[in-house]
Formats: C-alpha cells, sequence, structure tokens
C-alpha cells in the first residue's frame, strides 16, 4: 500500500459507512413511518444526485471545451447563436426543474398524509411529557388505578398502532427516535398527538432533538418493543405498587430513601414519597438505563449519581447526595429491588 | 473595441449647471428615507398588529378577566389626531413656495396638537385598566400603544426642531423640504395611531 | 497603500489637473486619530466594515475549531455544557450577525455601489457612518459579554421560553437580544443608504434595464432588509420585554405564546438568509460575465430570478417549523413554497452555466472561487430540497444534516463568493493584486477542509446525532465521522492562513493593480485603484449594460456641477434622467457621537427600563447636532437658489 494511504483513516470510513444496526438510524426503519420516510428520502435522493452530476458535468464540460490560459484579458465576444440555442436549452432545463420540483412536491404530501394518519382505532395512548432533561411517560386510563406513569423507557407491543399525546413543563424539547418516526417538538402551552407503530421487537433509542439547556445531550429515551404477552406482563408489573423490601438492609434502605431529600422529587407508590417533581421510582429496577439514558442501571452507576448527578450532567436539577457508605449501599439495594 | 485602461478621450458633455439644487416631494432624497423608515416602522406595527390578533387566537375571552380600556382619552385623542392633519398638510402646502412665516406658524400650529396629543397619551396610558405584566393581553395593549407613543415623542421633537431653525435664517430650500416631509411622517403617526386605537378600544369590545 | 492617483485625460489639458486637485482639496477626508472618527466617504467606510467582518468571521472560526475539538471523542471534557453553549450561540450569531451581513451586504455593497452606480459618494454619508459605529458596538457588546462569562448560551435563535426569564435567568439572553438591536439598526441604516443610492444616484443613462446584475441583487435586498429586520426586532423586543418588565408574551401561563416567537424569529430568519446568499449571487453573476468575456447570458430572467428569490424568500418561515405539529394543509403550502424558491436559484445556475458554455472562459483566480461556489451551493441547495420535504424534515431536523445543509449554502452561497470578491476587488481597493500561486493554496485547502468537515456531517445526521449536544455516549458510533469531521477543520485553517499571508505580502509588495487589472466592464474599473477621493474626475454617464466594454469612446461626462462644494447629482428612479443639484454633507463626528448615546442606551436597557428615559435626551442632543444645519460648503450657498416642485 502507498505510504500516504497508511494515513488514512480506513476504520473510521468503514464505520461511516457500514449501515450500523444501532436501532437509532434514520435509514434503518424499524416502523411504517420511518420506513415511509426512507422511501421517500431515497427516491428524493436518487432524483437529486441525477440533477448533480448533470450540473456540475455541465459546468466542467462548459469550463473545459471553452477555457483558455492567459494572464491579461481576452478581448470581448459574443455569440449570437450560442444564445440563440442556449435559450431552447435553459427554457427547457427551467422546465425539468419545475416539473421535478411537483413531483417531489407530491410524493412528500402523500408521504406525508401515510405517516400522521392512524393506522387503526384501538390504539395504545401514551402521554409523553418532557421537562429538563427527562421524559415522564404515562399510559392514560379513565381509572386512576389503572394510569402507569413511568420514565424515559417506553413499552409498547409490536405491531400495534400507538399514539403519543406531547406536552412540556418547561422549556421546548423534540422527541426523536430515528428508527420509528419524525420528531415532534413538545411545547409548553400545546398538545398535540401523533401516530407510530413498531413493526419488529427491539429496543429503539431516542433523544431529545431540541435544544432545551445544560443536559440537551443527555436526555435520551427508549422504545422498547415486545410481543404483546410480554407488554401486558410489563403492564401489570408496573401497576403494581412498590415491592416490599425482603432484606434488612433493603428495609434501612427505604427508610434512608424516605429520611433524605429524596423523597422531596421522587415517588414510590406504596409509600410515603409521592412528589412528581422527578421520575417515578416505583420500577426503576426494571428499566436498562438510568439518568434518561446515560447511565447502565447498574450497582455503581446507580451510586455514581445519587451521590454526585453534577458531575455526570452538569446542570441537573438533582442535588447532591453526600450519604454515609453504609446508608448509600444500602439504598441501592433497596432500589435495585424495586422491579 | 477600444483599449480598456485608457480614459476616455475628448468626451462630450452633459451640462447640468441649470438643474435645481432643491427638490420638493418625491424627487427629495430625504422623501425616499422617509419613506423607507415609515415602511421599516410600519412593518413593525404591522408584525405587532398580527402578533395581536394571534394573541386573541390563543385566548377564550378577550380582554381575558380586564375591563376594555376606557374610551374618553382614547376617543377625544383620536379626534385631535384627525383634527392634526390640517396643520400638517398647510406646512406641506405652503413650504414650496418659501413663505418662511406661513411655515413657522404651520410648524407651531402642529407642535401644538402634537403636545395635545402627547399630553393626552399619557392619560390614555392611565386608563388601559390593565398593567403590562398581568397577561399577554395587557402586554401587547401596552406595548401597542407604548410603541406608537415613541413614534409620537419622537415626531414632536422633530417638529420642535424644525420649528426652532424656522426662526432662524438656516431655514432655506432644504430646510423647507424638509418641513414638508416632517408632514408626511406625520401623517404616518395619524394613520398609525388610529389602527392602534381601533384594536385596543374597538377590538376589545366587539372581538 | 500606493496614494491615489487623479485620473488625467491623455491630452495633459492642465485644466484637467487642476479640476483633480480641486476635487480631492473639496471631497478630502480629514486625517488624524480624531478624523478617522468623522470619515464618511463610503470607500472607506466599506474597508471598514470588510476588515472588522473578516475579523469576526476568524474569530467564530475559532469557535467552531472549540466546537469541533470537543466533539472529537465521546464524553470529552474539553469544554462543560456551559462553555459549549456559549460557543455554539457565539458561533452562530457572531456568523450571522457579526459576519454574514456585514461583510456581504454593508461591506461589498457599501464600497462596490456608489462606484458602480457613477456617484461620488453613498447616499447619506452619515446614517452609513453611524451603521459603522453601531455594528461595532453590537459587536462588543456580544463578545464583551462572552469574555465576561455572560454570553448568550440558548442557540443563535435564543427559542423562548428557554431564552425566557424563567429558564435563563441573568443576562446572557438580553445581551444576545440587544446585539440584535444593535446589529439590525446598522443594517437597516445600510440598506436605506444604498436603496437611495441605487435609485436616485445612478449615472445618466443608466436606466434599470442597463443596470449591472449587483446593483439589481443590492436594490432586492436593501428591500428585504427592511422588510423583514423589523421581524427580528420585535421578536427580540418582546423577549427584552419578558425578561426586563415582566410581560408575558412568551409565557403559556399568561396567555402568551412559545410559536409566536418562532413565527416572528423565522419571518427574518428565512428572508435572512438570502440576504446573505443573494449579495453572493451577485458577486458570481458580475464574475462569470467578466470571466466568460461576454456580457451576461439572460439579464432578463436573472434579474426577474433575483427580484422573485426576494419575494418567495418572505413565504417560507415555516419550513424551520415542520416539527411543531401543523397542519397538514399548512405543511403543504410551505414546502410548496419552499420548492419554488429553487426555481428562480436555478435559472440563475443555468444562466451562468449557459454564459461560461458560450463565452471564452478565463479561469483566473476569482473565477476559481466562483466554481467552488457552483459546487457547494449546489449540494447545499439540493439538501435543502429534501427539507423541503416535510417527512424527511421531520427525521433530519435539528441533526447534523442540517447543520451540514446550511454550512453548505452558507459558505458556498456566502463564503465562496466573499473570497472571489476579495480577490476580485483587493486591486481596486488596495491598488495590488494578490498572488496567485497562494491564492490557488487558499482555495484547495479550504475547499477540501469543508467539504471534508461538512459532507461527513449529513452522516451523522442519518445516525441520529442532534444538533448542539455538548457530548455524546461512546455506543452511538458517531466517533469516526466526528474525527473526520474535525480534521477538516485543519485544512481550513491553513487556507485562511496562507490567505492572510497573502494579503499582508500584497499590501507591500504585490503588483500594481492599475485601473482595471481583470478587464471588466463595470464603471468601478474607471479610476485608479484606488480610487481618489472624489472618486470619478467627472461624473460619467452611460449608455449601454457594460459601460466600459461598449459605450463608445465619446461617451459623454457630466459637466456643470460645482466642485468647491460638494455638489452631487441625483436622477430618476427608473431612466437616470439628471433631476437635481444635492449636496454631500462631508465628514462629520455626529454619526459617531450618536452611536455613542445610542449604544449607552441600548446597554442601559439590558440592565434597567431606566435606560430608556434616561438614555433619551442624549440620543436627542446628538441626533438634534447630526441634523441641526451650519455651512456645509467653504463658500456661502448662492442666493439663487434654484427649486423645483
Amino acid at each position: 500500500m502507498k505510504p500516504a494511504l497508511k494515513f488514512i483513516p480506513w476504520r473510521f470510513l468503514v464505520q461511516a459507512m457500514s449501515l450500523d444496526p444501532g436501532h437509532h438510524h434514520v435509514l434503518h426503519p424499524a416502523a411504517p413511518q420511518a420506513g415511509n420516510i426512507e422511501w421517500l428520502y431515497w427516491v428524493i435522493f436518487g432524483v437529486l444526485t441525477a440533477v448533480f452530476v448533470l450540473m456540475i458535468a455541465g459546468f466542467t464540460w462548459a469550463g473545459a471545451k471553452t477555457g483558455v490560459a492567459a494572464s491579461h484579458p481576452l478581448p470581448i465576444m459574443e455569440d449570437k447563436e450560442g444564445d440563440h440555442r442556449a435559450r431552447w436549452v435553459v427554457g427547457l432545463a427551467m422546465g425539468v426543474t419545475v416539473v421535478t420540483l411537483f413531483v417531489i412536491l407530491v410524493i412528500s404530501v402523500v408521504t406525508g398524509k401515510r405517516i400522521h394518519g392512524p393506522t387503526s382505532k384501538n390504539p395504545v395512548t401514551i402521554q409523553v411529557t418532557a421537562r429538563q432533561w427527562w421524559w415522564e411517560i404515562t399510559y392514560p386510563n379513565p381509572q386512576a388505578d389503572q394510569t402507569i406513569t413511568t420514565a424515559n423507557e417506553i413499552h409498547v407491543p409490536v405491531g400495534a398502532p400507538i399514539v403519543v399525546l406531547t406536552n412540556s413543563k418547561d422549556v421546548i424539547h423534540s422527541f426523536w427516535a430515528p428508527s420509528i418516526t419524525g420528531k415532534r417538538d413538545l411545547i409548553p402551552g400545546y398538545s398535540s398527538a401523533f401516530w407510530f407503530q413498531v413493526d419488529q421487537p427491539g429496543t429503539y433509542h431516542g433523544q431529545c432533538a431540541e435544544f432545551c439547556g445544560l443536559q440537551h445531550a443527555h436526555m435520551g429515551f427508549s422504545v422498547v418493543a415486545e410481543p404483546v404477552d410480554q407488554f401486558q406482563a410489563w403492564q401489570q408489573q408496573q401497576l403494581k405498587a412498590a415491592a416490599e423490601p425482603s432484606t434488612s438492609e433493603a428495609v434501612r434502605g427505604r427508610d434512608v430513601f424516605l429520611t433524605h431529600a429524596c423523597l422531596m422529587c421522587h415517588t414510590i407508590r406504596g409509600t410515603d414519597a409521592g412528589s412528581h417533581v422527578g421520575p417515578d421510582l416505583t420500577h426503576i429496577a426494571g428499566r436498562n438505563m438510568i439518568a434518561a439514558e446515560t447511565l447502565p442501571n447498574t450497582a455503581g452507576a446507580l451510586a455514581g449519581w445519587i451521590v454526585d448527578p453534577q458531575r455526570i450532567k452538569p446542570g441537573t436539577r438533582m442535588s447532591p447526595n453526600p450519604l454515609a457508605p453504609d446508608d448509600l449501599q444500602a439504598l441501592i439495594v433497596y432500589l435495585r429491588s424495586l422491579q | 473595441m477600444e483599449s480598456l485602461s485608457e480614459p476616455i478621450r475628448r468626451p462630450l458633455t452633459l451640462d447640468v449647471s441649470g438643474l435645481p439644487s432643491v427638490a420638493f416631494g418625491h424627487r427629495n432624497t430625504t422623501w425616499l428615507a422617509n419613506l423607507f423608515y415609515m415602511t421599516i416602522e410600519g412593518m413593525m406595527f404591522a408584525l405587532m398588529f398580527a402578533s395581536y390578533f394571534y394573541l386573541r387566537t390563543r385566548s377564550t375571552n378577550w380582554p381575558p378577566g380586564h375591563l376594555p380600556p376606557a374610551l374618553t382619552f382614547g376617543v377625544l385623542n383620536a379626534v385631535v389626531f384627525l383634527l392634526s392633519v390640517i396643520p400638517a398638510c398647510r406646512v406641506k402646502k405652503v413650504a414650496p413656495s418659501g413663505d418662511r412665516r406661513a411655515v413657522t406658524n404651520g410648524l407651531l400650529a402642529l407642535a401644538l396638537f402634537a403636545l395635545a396629543t402627547t399630553a393626552l397619551r399619557v392619560f390614555e396610558f392611565g386608563a388601559l385598566n390593565c398593567r403590562w405584566s398581568d397577561d399577554a393581553y395587557s402586554s401587547t395593549v401596552w406595548v401597542l400603544i407604548g410603541m406608537h407613543s415613541g413614534h409620537l415623542i419622537t415626531e414632536l421633537i422633530e417638529t420642535l426642531v424644525l420649528l426652532a431653525i424656522s426662526f432662524t435664517p438656516k431655514m432655506e430650500g432644504t430646510r423647507l423640504a424638509d418641513a414638508a416631509i416632517n408632514s408626511d411622517y406625520w401623517y404616518f403617526v395619524v394613520v398609525t395611531g388610529l389602527i392602534v386605537d381601533l384594536l385596543i378600544y374597538g377590538t376589545t369590545r366587539f372581538l | 497603500m500606493p496614494v491615489a492617483e487623479p485620473v488625467i485625460a491623455n491630452d495633459q489639458d492642465t485644466g484637467q489637473s487642476e479640476l483633480a486637485r480641486r476635487l480631492a482639496s473639496t471631497w478630502r477626508q480629514p486625517r488624524g486619530f480624531w478624523g478617522w472618527f468623522c470619515n464618511t466617504h463610503h470607500t472607506d467606510i466599506g474597508i471598514r466594515f470588510i476588515v472588522t467582518s473578516f475579523i469576526f468571521l476568524l474569530l467564530g472560526g475559532v469557535l467552531a475549531a472549540m466546537i469541533r475539538l470537543q466533539l472529537v471523542r465521546p464524553e470529552n471534557s474539553l469544554m462543560g455544557p456551559d462553555l459549549y453553549n456559549q460557543v455554539f450561540t457565539m458561533h452562530g450569531s457572531s456568523m450571522i450577525f457579526l459576519f454574514a451581513v456585514p461583510m456581504m451586504f454593508q461591506g461589498f455593497g457599501v464600497y462596490i455601489v456608489p462606484l458602480m452606480c457613477g456617484a461620488r459618494n453613498i447616499a447619506f454619508p452619515r446614517l452609513n457612518a453611524f451603521s459603522y459605529y453601531l455594528y461595532v458596538g453590537g459587536a462588543l457588546v456580544l463578545w464583551g459579554g462572552f469574555l465576561t462569562n455572560t454570553g448568550p448560551d440558548v442557540g443563535w435563535f435564543a427559542y423562548v421560553p428557554l431564552s425566557g426569564p424563567a429558564y435563563s435567568p441573568g443576562h446572557r439572553a438580553d445581551i444576545w437580544s440587544q446585539m440584535i438591536t444593535f446589529t439590525e439598526v446598522s443594517a437597516l441604516g445600510v440598506a436605506i443608504c444604498l436603496a437611495t443610492t441605487i435609485l436616485r444616484h445612478r449615472a445618466p443613462g443608466m436606466t434599470l434595464n442597463r443596470m449591472p446584475m449587483l446593483l439589481w441583487e443590492k436594490l432586492v435586498i436593501s428591500i428585504a432588509v427592511i422588510f423583514a429586520m423589523p421581524a427580528v426586532m420585535i421578536a427580540s423586543g418582546l423577549l427584552l420585554l419578558d425578561r426586563l418588565i415582566g410581560t408575558h408574551f412568551f409565557n403559556p401561563a399568561e396567555g402568551g405564546d412559545a410559536l409566536l416567537y418562532q413565527h416572528l424569529f423565522w419571518f427574518f430568519g428565512h428572508p435572512e438568509v438570502y440576504i446573505i446568499f443573494l449579495p453572493g449571487a451577485a458577486i458570481v453573476s458580475t464574475l462569470v460575465e467578466c470571466f466568460s468575456r461576454r456580457r451576461i447570458f439572460g439579464y432578463t430572467p436573472i434579474v426577474i430570478s433575483v427580484v422573485a428569490t426576494g419575494f418567495i424568500g418572505f413565504s417560507v418561515w415555516v419550513h424551520h417549523m415542520f416539527a411543531t405539529g401543523l397542519p397538514q394543509l399548512s405543511e403543504s403550502f410551505f414546502t410548496a413554497a419552499s420548492l419554488m424558491i429553487v426555481i428562480p436559484t436555478g435559472t440563475q445556475f443555468f444562466c451562468w452555466m449557459a454564459t461560461i458554455w458560450h463565452g471564452r472562459l478565463q479561469l483566473r483566480l476569482p473565477m476559481l472561487w466562483c466554481f467552488g461556489f457552483f459546487f457547494t451551493f449546489l449540494i447545499g441547495g439540493l439538501s435543502g430540497v429534501m427539507l423541503a420535504s416535510v417527512p424527511v424534515d421531520l427525521q433530519v431536523h435539528d441533526t447534523y444534516f442540517v447543520v451540514a445543509h446550511f454550512h453548505y449554502v452558507l459558505i458556498g452561497g456566502a463564503l465562496f463568493p466573499m473570497f472571489a470578491g476579495l480577490y476580485f476587488w483587493f486591486p481596486k481597493i488596495a491598488g495590488r493584486m494578490l498572488n496567485d500561486r497562494l491564492g490557488a493554496w487558499h482555495f484547495w485547502l479550504f475547499f477540501i477542509g469543508f467539504n471534508l468537515t461538512f459532507f461527513t456531517l449529513h452522516f451523522l445526521g442519518l445516525r441520529g446525532m442532534p444538533r448542539r449536544v455538548y457530548t455524546y455516549g461512546p455506543d452511538m458510533h458517531w466517533q469516526g465521522l466526528n474525527v473526520l469531521a474535525s480534521i477538516g477543520v485543519v485544512f481550513m485553517t491553513a487556507g485562511f492562513l496562507v490567505f492572510l499571508v497573502n494579503v499582508l505580502r500584497s499590501l507591500r509588495m504585490g503588483k500594481i493593480a492599475g485601473n482595471n487589472p481583470w478587464g471588466d466592464a463595470g464603471l468601478e474599473w474607471a479610476m485608479s485603484s484606488p480610487p481618489p477621493p472624489y472618486n470619478f474626475l467627472h461624473l460619467p454617464t452611460v449608455s449601454s449594460r457594460d459601460p466600459l466594454w461598449e459605450d463608445p469612446p465619446d461617451q459623454p461626462v457630466v459637466v456643470g456641477l460645482r466642485d468647491d462644494i460638494r455638489e452631487t447629482l441625483v436622477t430618476h428612479s427608473l431612466d437616470a434622467e439628471p433631476q437635481h443639484k444635492d449636496e454631500d454633507p462631508g465628514p462629520s463626528i455626529w454619526p459617531f457621537l450618536t452611536a455613542l448615546t445610542v449604544s449607552a442606551a441600548f446597554v442601559g436597557s439590558i440592565f434597567t427600563p431606566w435606560a430608556v428615559p434616561v438614555g433619551a435626551p442624549p440620543v436627542i442632543v446628538t441626533l438634534i447636532g447630526w441634523l441641526w444645519p451650519r455651512g456645509q460648503s467653504p463658500t456661502p450657498r448662492p442666493s439663487g437658489e434654484q427649486w423645483s416642485r
């Protein structure tokens, strides 16, 4: 290999070009909405690539054909016949442009209708309320005790239509899971609705896509699409109150929770902690990640987050909690028992 | 074709020495600048008007939880505005003739009207029946009338300055043209003032 | 710089050199420290706009380099979120408000337009000077804030409620709002000056139909500025009121509306990008004509395209808000309008291509940059077509795909033409040529670096990377592309350094330029380089679109204007027939003093509403000083004034 070629970051290029099945990719749809958009993207891309090639070829040919190398100004010229022909060509080009744009308009509008419309009459309804810098997820139900409240991790049954109602409690955020559908801004004072449906089981990453302050970069969420029976099992689990602590250390952990700053912001249903400022922790142990998809849900990460969230997400609304090591240990044990 | 860097040899001439050195009306370049300025300020008003109606659509009641602004001073001021057109028109008419006395009298009358509207405007502020920090409706009403008041005061000062100049020998050609253009701007203040009145006294009652 | 030589006719008529001396004396600008603040000649002010905005281009570039360094690794700790948020806000704000408009519209416009019109100075020269000082004031306020850790940190468009009083305490967002006020008043001032110059100070014979393309585009842009800037002044003004005195325009809890801000902002924001791009297109039109050695193909279609772009540019703003949950009819309308605007731009591209195709191309350095523009702006425009399509936009909006798009159109549409224009008009401004070889190195280094950085960003957006994130997780698989994008910065920086070396070297020892080194057609090439303080020895007349190419050798010149006072000629807007004479006010300290009082009032109002009543009287005093008539002529005005109705 030539020496110079060694310095080209091939690994990065390969990684860049490879279609990463990260479940977080516009061109890797897992839902009909994202799928429709992907189709539209490739069609427009194809058309525009053809336009690009033609235009660059035109400019290159024009330059090469008439180019003269000279360091002083050449005499002025005119080309009446060429101009006469050019009128037809330019006119034709303008016509082709208009037609092409019209076609793009039509397929865009048609695709827009496809992704906006409801796909069936029995959707699962999810209320997403954005806050700085996490997502409050509610599955509303006319019966209050059948309403599920959780945070950052959305479970949906595969193949079922989902309608998402949006709201924000503070600034504008944007709900975006690229493998599922286009984004929707969550605007305080406005409530809107959009649809999606996930056809392939898996966990799909999403992220806030409207700059919302200090921790905009760490405001992720995930959509867990699972078979219907698993989804229903998850729902049943979520409706239950918090698990009673079974070991003395877990009991001690619950006491730590209830006697420190924790209960000022968090809810654990079945205890006295009922604040809605921060995420609901009733079933925190069942989530894959914590701190809005920033950290894995492990004992170590949880401990680090509780003791000093500012180090991990500077500016987050959660204050540091300098707990004694035993208290911290007990608290972790308790929280990790809340399946 | 001639060489491009040679200066023109023995050109013919276009003699402009006979042209006037002062222009009135739309030929005056300050008139054009004034037109652009009115367009800019007019655009700002138009956007505030649009914002007013936009915010109206975001509210069920209008005014929300307030009485509409009291009519007395508003209507009185609107009448004064309409009457003020007379001296403004007079200034514009006499300026091109060079009659400095007539221009001074006209500017004096216009200045008095401007003072009267400014004084009435102070009372209008007190009769709006809301405070700017109450809600979006109140904020909009205050900013509408506040913005216009800014223009009103600017125009008052400009008229006073022109009035002062009219007492000096400097009130010649170009300054007389400026006095006429000042009337144009006064018309703008009157028209925008009447629209603001329509919005805050009218639409708060029938929208 | 070489001393300006007055143009003297070849027949050695001592009367001509006598005229030149008298004009140089009448039109001279004061020297020295205080003299600098009194200058009102458009060439000097134009150079100030160009140099100052270039400095902010460099500063904005440093901020961009900081961003790319931070993003080169996941969970990088070069900058925390607070500094990063200030840095990207400052980058966007500096580039748009302190570089793009001041350079493309104000700098190039103020310098070239009066010369191209055949005038001795810009219209309203004191307003022009005032606009420059106010621009500098705004720049100092913004950067002063940043350097004292009070820099705005809410993005260059400062959406509410994030920028409102509840979520942005302190004065950071206020500094942003007032910077807007400074720079927009500045742009509006220049717009009035340029529009009046183009409409009323064109050389006799330069009918609208014979106006060079650059004058058409500057006229359209000036009108666009006049209609668009008020919107951002309202948006930032209402934001300031919400923050300062407790109004509720954008507070949903009290009847306000967060989207109102977006509508007001983008009603300005979209025309703004055409205000930045159309000057670039104007430069390209001028250069394509000159370096194809023929008049432009499709003059009328291009003029119509420029006017159409100006109009349609006002009807597309909602395409920045597609993700807010609009009604479908609304989405379709704004998609249609956004696609429609491609037509006039495409027309210009086709006409440029036809001009080259049926011309004789001389690929001199400025033209090389034009080809860079063709390539780069084309990609940007095409990705814009993708963004016009709502479903695609809903995926790539607010991601690095959009960042890639707008850098392609802004750098392609403004920066490449800017360099083309700088290489083209530098000989006129400085009297010397820039070095061709260094210029070629500059071009290729920048072109390669730019595409390396920004083409890569399209992929990052498709892979889900949102905008304005100070870092990202290692499992997002974004690092590779970010590294690639950051490498491009090295090339671009190298290119800039080469350019700076070229400029500094050429100022001292570049080849002497002469009047018209490129053999161009415009009137700005009809006098020495740099131009004397009175621009033209005799004001020209024209009888064609390309005066220096097509006018006959005995094309008349204007006589009968006095040379002992600063007498100028005003012509008719449409057919440029001479109408009347006017007098240039000459040097004055009042624009600077007024800028000081206005700046004090603006800065004070960041901190307290009392700054308005307290700050207003000094402003009034300086304005009265500015407008108070005083003897401008060294000799008394003739008593026999001639008036017209």
